[in-house]
């Protein structure tokens, strides 16, 4: 199994990286290793093991509901590339999101 | 050729609520609204490299309350996980959320309909982090070449509610939504204000022939941002999908735009290929357990939920079922009505108000005609919330009493209320200064009528010729002379009394 | 400065010139200024540093004089912390405010944070002397500090060979003098191969022991932070100073920290040392395995007990690894969209911002980030995911038990932390064996979240050999009294590289 060029591009547009055609070559290729890495685990693999996400068992870690100090407003635009008074700036947004807002 | 009767509408619902906690779900920002921009931020939040979330206990718990509220399980034991995707609001470029082990499950909602009772079923409550606030230069995000981003909402906690596709009208998801918001607002998770973006909901509508057992392809509405609008963008989305199927056509799997001001749906874009979220588990944080103990002390904190106290109402005070819901659903006004009843009681205790004692149920049911009718009315008209009047539930049991003691009539009563509330007056104040007490003396009331008989002869003669008619006249009349006040079932009886002797 | 005029303040250990600054022998100023001076000497050559402050290192060792010298009149130098007055470097993954934090990548070449991580407020608090930021594989991914945007990093020992990574330059900032100790990152290994390459200590802690506020994510489940310095004694002073409890990890662990630094001379009487079979098979050179096995022979000799274990799954280490730390990879770096921070292309005129981010995140990252991006996107895409990341989830946890359960059988597992020595530029490895064995020496104590240790027991044909030593969870005192008997008949604690023949 390995993957097509178009493939890795929907990828790279998943991955919102924009590759050119050499890297997506290389990457292509890259991806048929993985999937033997995959397959090579196969071995071991038992569907009644639990998935470990976590290596230690803590459970339960919160904080109390109490405002903490924020950043100050020019702190929190400081290393904006782009910003217009007190607000970030971007340019034209094509697809209207999750919200779907207008 | 069908009918569009033929085919029946499904619909879903799906609801974000903003929690009303004191901080963020995973930080320590404050949540409070209409802050500058950008000053209720910090690395977690803005998404900035080496920043990591820590979870707001009170946030589980709304959720947990909120989940009990809409008679869900609660899961044991849960997680989050990362819905990752690139969008401008979205500072991590993934939104902690939850995707297979939702903190409430399988719950429902009671609705009534045209006095038809229904339960929509709740499949799932999860909490996730809202996304950050974008504001558009030009009229909407396709026509603006930039946009302004103000992350304050960035990271505040929001609560997912799902419906199942149980509801089979835009008046059933109207009266969903009622519920649910009233709901949310009595247990106190949430302020619900749609206008205020604290509540949002999107529709999942399809449609197919009635009775089949084969649910149609199902069209996304996002951009919904009233209950009116809900109702209405349901109503034309049905009617679009249902002519659209009858003429041949195909409903394709798609997110539709409501645009309320030219009231319709417009493509936004296809669902054909589901959006790849990529979700896993977040390393971040770590599980919950969720102790049996502590969901059973949050079902314990829960107050009386509408449904309880409508039902209390009926029982208690003989309320009729649709006055007892309506008063039951707002915490406003159930409170202002139990204020009501209250006083009413403490007159009855001891020497005050209107003369002897309004009997319970009947001044309960009283006060619940006057809460449904006028007070409602007058406060549409106005435009305020019934917080935000002059009138304080002493008042309007004052002017119960008074009507009960036959001190004014009903309708005189009616016009001592638009005083009142106007200027918040006691109802005795403007009864006296108006001199508006009725008039019940059956001698003062015979002089009156005697004198309006004789002063109408031609109603007389039709009364006699069997027009029942000059009888309301007469009495019309003798109304007007005494400025309303005359008490009206005397009057009648007097009326027909005197005219009697002239037969 | 009195006393030995042959000795050289920055080639020294922390815990001597913490003597030596409560005796009052020297002060801070000076050991800051001789770390100085040996970096205006050797930089051009080692290129250890990404960003460098003089002014404020000093302006940091007058303050820590000043409060010695408040100590010293009030006769109460026991208040005075290990770290006073210490020139540190920090790996340049760690924020540090007001500093520039880059990550070694284009995308954060500009960018200042406006807050600490959690370690460095640690090491602020406690006194340090913050001097400037260590090179590193861009966004910790590499192992030898070449994928660096900015330049590459020299071992001190031979500049024409590698210095191991992701912390290269941290490891060879210490190993050379530029700092007395320093803080890097392990996922895979980045503390510890670099440290065993560059002849330095380096300590991979529990995972969950160190907080990584402020860290920049590479792989949240397999990411820890911790010490590269000259000997096991310094390790044990920089561990217990950032080790504990921070409530903005909610990974970080609650348990207690003990007082590492009493557990140095402990001695290794009884211990069992576990040496896994699957890791001492062809694919090591001979100058490894001669300098390995003269250190368990020591360790033996000083009472330890040699114990053969087996760890059968640890050939599917690499394999769970990538899986792993590529997916948790391409979702942590998501955030660098230029949105908020980071590049941003030139000419991005009339791009809308769905573009604007490709071009930023395309130009931004270097091309192993981005294959890796590329991959963990795979793996985490719908249709691979039981397939790829469930069956990665789960292979883990047998791993992690595999591993766990071998530490039942001993106190602690023993390898070369790498296979070979550090190797020439021109020259990296093919031999698949030796790759192979790279991979599973140190991934396997991520995978497991156990804490491991590299110690330098020796040479070969002139370039250090580390030896790993791995332990139960939240058990880095074994480390440390393994480590110590190491280094006790190794000699390599006082060996110091020749950097372009300026050093002893």
């Amino acid at each position: 199994m390995s993957l097509s060029r178009e493939e890795t591009a929907r990828l790279a547009e998943l991955a919102r990286l924009s590759l050119n055609d050499e890297e997506l070559a290389r990457i292509a290729h890259d991806l048929t290793e993985i999937i033997d890495y995959m397959e090579k685990l196969a071995g071991i693999d038992r569907a009644h093991v639990r998935p470990m996400s976590h290596v230690l068992d803590t459970v339960n870690a919160y904080r109390d509901d109490c405002a903490e100090p924020s950043l100050s407003q020019e702190e929190a635009l400081a290393n904006a590339p782009d910003r217009q008074g007190q607000f970030f700036r971007v340019p034209r947004i094509i697809d209207a999101g999750e919200a779907g807002e207008a | 050729m069908t009918d569009r009767n033929d085919y029946e509408v499904v619909v879903g619902i799906e609801v974000h609520v903003e929690l009303a906690t004191e901080s963020k779900v995973f930080c320590g920002c404050k949540t409070a609204f209409g802050a500058a921009p950008n000053t209720q931020v910090c690395p977690v939040c803005l998404g900035m490299p080496g920043a990591l979330p820590v979870l707001n206990r009170r946030a589980l718990e709304y959720t947990i309350r909120a989940g009990l509220a809409l008679n869900c399980s609660i899961a044991g034991w849960t997680k989050f996980d990362r819905k990752n995707y690139f969008y401008p609001d979205l500072a991590k470029g993934y939104q902690v959320s939850q995707y297979d082990i939702p903190i409430a499950h399988d719950g429902y909602i009671d609705i009534e309909v045209d006095g038809q009772p229904k339960r929509i079923r709740v499949r799932r409550v999860h909490l996730e982090e809202e996304t950050a606030k974008l504001v558009h230069a030009g009229d909407d995000i396709i026509s603006a070449n930039q946009s302004l981003l103000d992350f304050n909402r960035s990271g505040i906690g929001l609560i997912e509610i799902v419906s199942d596709a149980d509801m089979r009208s835009a008046d059933e998801a109207r009266a969903y939504l009622t519920k649910l918001r009233s709901i949310l607002v009595a247990i106190g998770v949430s302020d619900c204000k749609m206008e205020e973006g604290s509540m949002r909901c999107e529709a999942n509508v399809s449609v197919m022939p009635r009775d089949s057992k084969e649910f149609g392809t199902l069209v996304e509405l996002k951009n919904i941002a009233s209950f009116r609008a809900v109702h209405r963008a349901i109503q034309y989305e049905s009617t679009r999908q249902i002519d659209l199927v009858r003429s041949g056509g195909r409903v394709s799997r798609e997110t539709r735009h409501w645009d309320d001001v030219r009231g319709e749906t417009a493509f936004m874009r296809s669902k054909e290929q589901a959006a790849d979220y990529r979700y896993f588990p977040e390393p971040d944080l770590m599980p919950l357990e969720i102790a049996p103990e502590w969901v059973e002390e949050i079902r314990g904190g829960l107050p009386e939920l509408p449904d309880a106290r409508a039902a209390r109402y009926v029982s208690e005070f003989g309320l009729p079922a649709s006055d007892a819901a309506l008063i039951a659903e707002s915490r406003e006004l159930a409170s202002f009505f139990e204020g009501v009843c209250d006083a009413l009681a403490k007159a009855g205790a001891g020497a005050g108000v209107g003369a002897g004692a309004v009997d319970r149920a009947e001044g309960a049911r009283e006060a619940a005609k006057w809460l449904v009718g006028d007070v409602s009315a007058a406060l549409k008209a106005s435009g305020i919330e019934l917080s935000q009047s002059k009138l304080a539930p002493g008042q309007l049991a004052e002017l119960i009493g008074l009507v009960a003691s036959g001190k004014i009539s009903g309708r005189i009563a009616k016009s001592v209320f638009e005083e009142v509330f106007a200027s918040g007056k006691r109802p005795g104040d403007v009864v006296r200064e108006r001199g508006l007490v009725q008039i019940s003396d059956a001698g003062e009331l015979a002089a009156i009528v005697q004198r309006v008989i004789e002063a109408n002869p031609g109603p007389v003669a039709d009364y006699f010729a069997g027009k029942e008619k000059a009888l309301t006249f007469l009495v019309g009349q003798i109304m007007k002379e005494t400025r309303g006040r005359a008490n009206p079932q005397e009057t009648n009886r007097i009326l027909r009394e005197e005219l009697a002797k002239r037969a | 400065m009195s006393g030995n005029a042959d000795a050289t303040l920055c080639d020294m250990t922390l815990h001597e010139l913490h003597d030596m600054l409560l005796s009052g022998q020297v002060s801070s100023r000076e050991i800051t200024s001789d770390v100085l001076a040996r970096i205006d000497e050797v930089e051009a050559s080692v290129g250890a540093y990404v960003t460098r402050d003089r002014e404020t290192a000093l302006k940091g060792a007058d303050a820590a004089d000043e409060v010695i010298a408040r100590a010293r009149r009030d006769r109460d130098t026991g208040a005075i912390g290990a770290l006073v007055g210490i020139p540190v470097v920090l790996k340049d993954n760690v924020c540090t405010r007001g500093m520039r934090t880059t990550c070694c990548s284009k995308m954060l070449e500009d960018f200042i944070p406006t807050y600490d991580a959690a370690v460095t407020a640690r090491l602020r608090e406690a006194g340090a002397v913050i001097v400037g930021k260590g090179n590193m594989d861009e966004f910790a991914m590499g192992s030898t500090t070449q994928t660096s945007v900015f330049h590459v990093t020299r071992n001190p020992w031979d500049l024409e060979r590698v210095p191991g990574g992701s912390s290269g330059g941290c490891a060879a900032a210490v190993a050379a003098g530029e700092a007395v100790a320093s803080i890097g990152t392990d996922t895979g290994g980045s503390i510890r191969q670099p440290a065993s390459f560059c002849g330095v200590v380096g300590l991979k802690p529990t995972y969950g022991r160190v907080s990584r506020y402020g860290v920049v994510a590479f792989a949240s489940s397999l990411d820890t932070v911790g010490p590269i310095t000259r000997d096991v004694r310094d390790c044990a002073i920089m561990l217990k100073a950032i080790a504990g409890r921070d409530g903005r990890d909610s990974t970080s662990a609650p348990d207690a920290v003990p007082d590492y630094s009493s557990c140095v001379e402990r001695g290794v009487q009884g211990l069992r040392i576990g040496i896994p079979e699957q890791f001492f098979g062809p694919g090591m050179t001979d100058g490894v395995r001669t300098a390995v096995e003269r250190a368990l022979r020591a360790l033996e000799d000083a009472g330890a007990d040699i114990v053969e274990v087996s760890l059968p799954l640890a050939e599917h280490a690499l394999a769970v690894y990538y899986l792993v730390a590529t997916a948790e990879a391409s979702s942590n770096m998501a955030r660098l969209d230029g949105i908020r921070y980071g590049y941003r292309p030139e000419g991005r005129g009339g791009m809308d911002v769905a573009d604007l981010m490709s071009a930023s995140r395309g130009q931004g990252f270097g091309m192993e980030v981005k294959r890796r991006i590329m991959l963990g996107t795979f793996v985490l895409s719908s249709g691979n995911f039981d397939a790829f990341y469930g069956r990665a989830l789960r292979s883990r946890r047998l791993l992690a038990e595999d591993v766990r359960r071998a530490l039942t059988e001993c106190d602690c597992l023993v390898s070369p932390t790498a296979p070979t020595v550090a190797f020439r530029f021109d020259e990296e490895p093919d031999d698949p064996l030796a790759m192979y064995l790279q991979d599973i020496y140190t991934t396997l104590a991520n995978l497991a979240g156990v804490p491991a240790i590299s110690v330098p027991c020796g040479l070969a044909d002139g370039m250090p050999v580390g030896l790993q030593i791995m332990g139960r969870m939240f058990d880095e005192a074994t480390l440390i009294r393994a480590g110590r008997a190491v280094e006790l008949t190794s000699g390599m604690d006082a060996a110091r590289p020749k950097v372009g023949g300026c050093a002893k």
